[in-house]
């Protein structure tokens, strides 16, 4: 029954095809740009709703990333299971504040993924790429507790590498100045050469290095770098335009959170 | 280039006739595509570092070369002769991003840890190779079996690469699901007293190279038609 069934519509679908064989000339001009515009639509069809129909569970694992790669800016190891019950325990607090150093909004507890306050929700790497003007964009920070019990600030970063976006969290000590930690990751960087920003090899290097009182803030060094320098870490070899984008995007990112920590300063100061 | 080869023979094959078991054994020895025609060589030398990732990259080209033969073959009398090549390569790079978008949707460390080698699977040159050869001048029937066969053809080479490569660089076994299997006892190792050390050269891309020429030598030592002179 099913066979009968399965045999009549491959013969249908073959006397099809052979009606197409018979009728057309393949090589006109016409007929290979009508070809061209038919596949164009289906193949654009196609890819259209496959990326449309995954997009909820990208997101979700986007999201998991995101608080495995602040959790590992902290020294805190996690898996993508068990990102979502870890990142409340140390992330005590999530910040959004404007470019004047103000803050607009803050959360805590378990994050949800649909309340559009919540500053974890805010999209770093969108509004790099929209390039509107900082004034007009908000800046998450995130306040988690060391095993010690300090307060820890986590900065998300975000810039360009050579072929694609490069992103990360930078952790930063009670004093505002003192590096606690670092995450990088990127989309499509050389592997070997730039993608290695994202080994713990490279990140390791920032603990314990110290931000300059203005700007450059922190600079990535290629060749000669000296040892007592507190202010920098080595580039990687091989990966310059991708180092170089590293050292860019945490500079102008610090520069913005300045003010937030400036404040912060004046008023334990009073 | 699209003439069909196969309406010549009115008389109806077996599943299993000898013309389409040689398509399916021929690529995974005699004309095996990474030893022999030593194509799709970059990602076997890349992704080789763990199992588990051999195995979804090479169940990634099989799906991509199943589907591109099986699409390419039944649009072969379609598919005007001046642009076929674009048309290939759409189809192909189509599929390729079908592939990276359930990846990261349901895979997504491994998704991951192959980064742009997923990507890379359009300019896999065993794929637009036998696009290009077979599908585009046979029935969709013998192109599934060329698929598979060259597909598996270079899975197999991928999966002994990645073993002998995960086995002595990392000391361990991961497969799907499982996560990687340390299977030497801890006190064996140099660091708590032991005698052994992991060959962290494995893991570097080189050591690919070797165990793949190691491969092609034991391959061509051990069949007379491969020597050449």
């Amino acid at each position: 029954m099913i066979t009968t069934f399965f045999k009549q519509t491959l013969t249908a679908v073959k006397s099809v095809f052979r009606i197409f064989d018979m009728a057309i000339n393949k090589n006109n001009t016409g007929y290979t740009f009508l070809f061209s515009i038919i596949m164009v639509l289906i193949v654009g069809t196609a890819l259209a709703y496959t990326s449309l129909s995954l997009k909820p569970l990208q997101k979700k694992n986007a999201a998991d990333k995101k608080m495995v790669d602040i959790l590992g800016a902290i020294g805190v190891t996690t898996t993508r299971e068990n990102a979502k019950t870890d990142f409340p325990i140390y992330v005590k607090e999530r910040l959004s504040i404007d470019s004047e150093g103000t803050v607009l909004n803050n959360s805590s507890g378990n994050v949800d993924p649909a309340d559009s306050s919540d500053p974890f929700n805010l999209d770093v790497k969108k509004d790099y790429r929209s390039k509107k003007p900082a004034s007009e964009l908000s800046f998450p920070l995130y306040v988690c507790e060391s095993d010690l019990g300090d307060k820890v600030y986590v900065i998300p970063v975000v810039g360009s590498g050579l072929w694609g976006p490069i992103w990360g969290f930078v952790a930063l000590e009670s004093d505002m100045n003192t590096i606690y930690g670092a995450k990088f990751d990127h989309k499509t960087e050389t592997p070997g050469l730039g993608a290695e920003i994202k080994d713990n090899e490279f990140s390791d290097k920032f603990k314990g290095q110290k931000l300059r009182e203005a700007s450059p803030y922190f600079t990535i060094i290629k060749g000669g770098r000296k040892i007592e320098d507190m202010h920098s870490v080595d580039g990687i070899t091989g990966g310059t335009i991708t180092s170089v984008g590293v050292g860019e995007m945490i500079d102008r990112t610090i520069s913005i959170y300045q003010r937030y920590f400036m404040s912060l300063t004046n008023s334990s100061a009073n | 280039m699209s003439t069909d080869n196969s309406l010549a023979t009115p008389k109806r094959e077996s599943l299993f006739s000898k013309k389409n078991r040689k398509l399916l054994k021929d690529p995974l020895s005699d004309s095996n595509p990474i030893t022999i025609q030593v194509l799709g060589i970059c990602s076997a030398l890349a992704i080789t570092v763990q199992l588990q990732q051999a195995v979804i990259m090479s169940l990634s080209v099989l799906f991509v070369m199943i589907s591109g033969n099986v699409i390419v073959s039944l649009l072969r009398n379609l598919i005007p002769d001046r642009i076929r090549i674009i048309v290939q390569l759409v189809i192909v790079a189509s599929l390729v991003i079908i592939v990276d978008e359930v990846l990261k949707a349901y895979q997504p460390d491994i998704s991951e840890k192959l980064s742009v080698f997923v990507g890379l699977i359009i300019t896999n040159c065993i794929i637009m190779g036998r696009l290009e050869a077979f599908a585009l001048a046979n029935k969709p029937g013998p192109s599934v079996f060329d698929a598979i066969g060259n597909g598996m053809g270079y899975a197999w080479v991928l999966l002994v690469v990645s073993i002998v490569r995960e086995i002595f660089g990392s000391g361990a076994i991961s497969l799907p699901g499982m996560g990687q299997v340390k299977f030497l006892p801890q006190d064996w190792f140099i660091a708590s007293g032991g005698f052994y050390e992991n060959n962290n050269f494995m893991i570097l891309p080189p050591m690919a190279l070797v165990v793949v020429g190691i491969i092609i030598w034991i391959q061509r030592s051990s069949n007379e038609a491969l020597i050449e002179d």
